[in-house]
């Protein structure tokens, strides 16, 4: 009883990476447009709600909004949330050109 | 001074938890719950037993929530039955998969449809393979020690453990059962230690998804897949048969009660007919062994006590002089045959047991199984040896089968 095997089930540490390079997964690319996006535009911090949203946590909180390509899986929540549509989804190919 | 009480099987059910002192226990208080659930409840109201008890809409929720707890360190406990444990069918799988030393009770009934109330053991046999052990007991006194032994094999092994006992024949009779002191419960059962405690302090994500193959985690450490998880509970049940022993040995050692570690064994040294079954159903095969032994037949009888762990050497061993196997059981496989003659036929393959097996398939929605029927069935499956029969049947005991 000494020992305690504490991979005996199935547990992973939160991190980033750590379900591997989500990034690969997506086929359509988030692609923001600056004169659209409300903290862009106002110039202040507000709206948020691809931040809010996003099931992979990688839009981050800032001025200008950034999201993690590296992670980003391309599911497309962002752009169905934002109020002014400033988000448009891209195919890889054609957001690569 | 032995504290005896004639008590029923569930109230030694719930004094035997009261003595482990579980932290949380869950429990749906409908039908088909029993008297076991109540009667812990009512420990809880007066104080006698420290439990967080959780009253809940289903028998999904509360093996959910004993999971839950048992993650966050708590020693745990729920029961059900029939109907009530098919419900829980998928936490069951979740309970074993997360290595969670849950201990539940089972208390055998036959399954719906059609509705019934009344004991067999199809219930907790349709979940044989969702990871838990199973131990079958024979009486109240077994119940009780049973589930002290159940916590410490659970907690040893990180696999939860299913107490069976029959509904009615045992969870309603009364018998005398000694009640251990809780000194003793002490130095048997070693506090709780979880493999894994989730806590905010520790931020962890229990059993995210996994992938087939073998895969690297954030700081390149290659972790196991799906398949390396699966496999390490099995190598947890292939060690579980030790730990089932010994927790039995040392019980007996200081309550000089042995229930025998995955089988036990009644006059089978010189036997030539064997009965075998498990719970209640083999205890009453014990006096059927006794009038066939008046008869000048040599008859014993092993009860199947672990039914997963299943006792493959156990039986190979008990079973070699046998030269007649007559097996009672209360539940069946649709299509083939009931689990145990199954399971014995193939723990005898490449052994030198090659008598007849006769499967009787009895007691189904709590049908009384009279000892007198048990001879005659055992008696007939004697009678066959040297007849070619192979006995690769299922016999309905005492069942009107139309004409
Ligand atoms: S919501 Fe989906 S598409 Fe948008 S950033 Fe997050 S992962 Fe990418
Ligand atoms: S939801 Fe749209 S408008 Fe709001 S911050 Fe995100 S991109 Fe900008």
């Amino acid at each position: 009883m000494e020992n305690i095997d504490t991979n005996v089930s199935g547990v992973c540490t939160p991190a980033v990476g750590e379900a591997g390079r989500t990034g690969e997964w997506r086929e359509l690319r988030p692609v923001i447009d600056s004169t659209k996006c409300i903290p862009e535009v106002k110039g202040k911090p507000a709206c948020f709600l691809c931040w809010l949203y996003c099931p992979d946590g990688v839009v981050s909180m800032t001025i200008p909004v950034e999201i993690d390509m590296d992670y980003c899986k391309g599911c497309g929540v962002c752009a169905e949330e934002c109020p002014p549509n400033a988000i448009k989804m891209v195919r890889e190919v054609d957001a690569d050109e | 001074m032995n504290d005896v009480r004639i008590i029923t099987g569930n109230e030694a059910a719930a004094l035997a938890v009261k003595l482990a002192k579980p932290g949380v226990i869950a429990a749906y208080p409908i039908t088909p719950q029993t008297s076991l659930a109540e009667k812990l409840s009512e420990y809880v109201e007066k104080g006698e037993l420290k439990s967080e008890y959780v009253r809940v809409e289903s028998e999904h929720s509360s093996l959910t929530v004993c999971i839950s707890a048992s993650t966050v360190g708590a020693r745990v406990f729920t029961a059900t039955s029939s109907n009530g444990l098919l419900y829980m069918h998928e936490q069951l799988h979740w309970a074993a998969g997360s290595r969670l030393p849950v201990v539940m009770c089972c208390v055998n009934r036959g399954v719906g449809a059609p509705w019934s109330i009344f004991n067999d053991q199809q219930d907790s046999f349709s979940q044989r393979d969702t990871g838990w052990i199973q131990i079958y007991c024979r009486d109240n006194q077994e119940i009780l020690d049973t589930i002290i032994q159940a916590y410490r094999i659970a907690e040893e092994v990180y696999i939860p453990v299913m107490v069976c006992y029959d509904g009615f024949i045992l969870s309603h009779t009364m018998m005398p059962v000694e009640i251990p002191d809780s000194g003793l419960i002490e130095e048997f059962l070693p506090p709780y230690r979880p493999h894994t405690i989730l806590s905010p302090d520790d931020p962890k994500t229990i059993n995210p998804v996994f992938f087939p193959t073998r895969r690297e985690n954030s700081e390149g450490i290659l972790c196991d897949g799906y398949m390396e998880m699966r496999y390490k509970l099995q190598a947890a049940f292939e060690k579980s048969g030790e730990v089932i022993r010994n927790a039995s040995r040392e019980w007996a050692e200081i309550t000089g009660r042995d229930h025998g570690g995955l089988i036990w064994e009644y006059m089978t040294e010189d036997a030539e007919l064997i009965l075998t079954g498990m719970g209640s159903i083999a205890t009453e095969a014990t006096l059927a062994a006794d009038a066939l032994r008046d008869e000048g037949i040599r008859a014993g009888v092993v009860g199947i006590r672990a039914y997963r762990p299943f006792p493959k050497e156990e039986v190979a061993q008990a079973f070699k002089k046998a030269t007649a196997i007559a097996v009672f059981e209360k539940c069946i496989s649709y299509g083939y045959e009931g689990g145990v003659c199954s399971d014995l036929k193939a723990a005898f393959y490449g052994t030198d047991i090659k008598a007849p097996i006769h499967d009787y398939i009895a007691g189904l929605g709590g049908r009384d199984v009279k000892t007198g029927e048990i001879v005659d069935a055992a008696r007939a499956t004697l009678e066959t040896v040297g007849s070619g029969d192979t006995g690769n049947k299922t016999i309905w005991l005492n069942c009107y089968k139309g004409i």
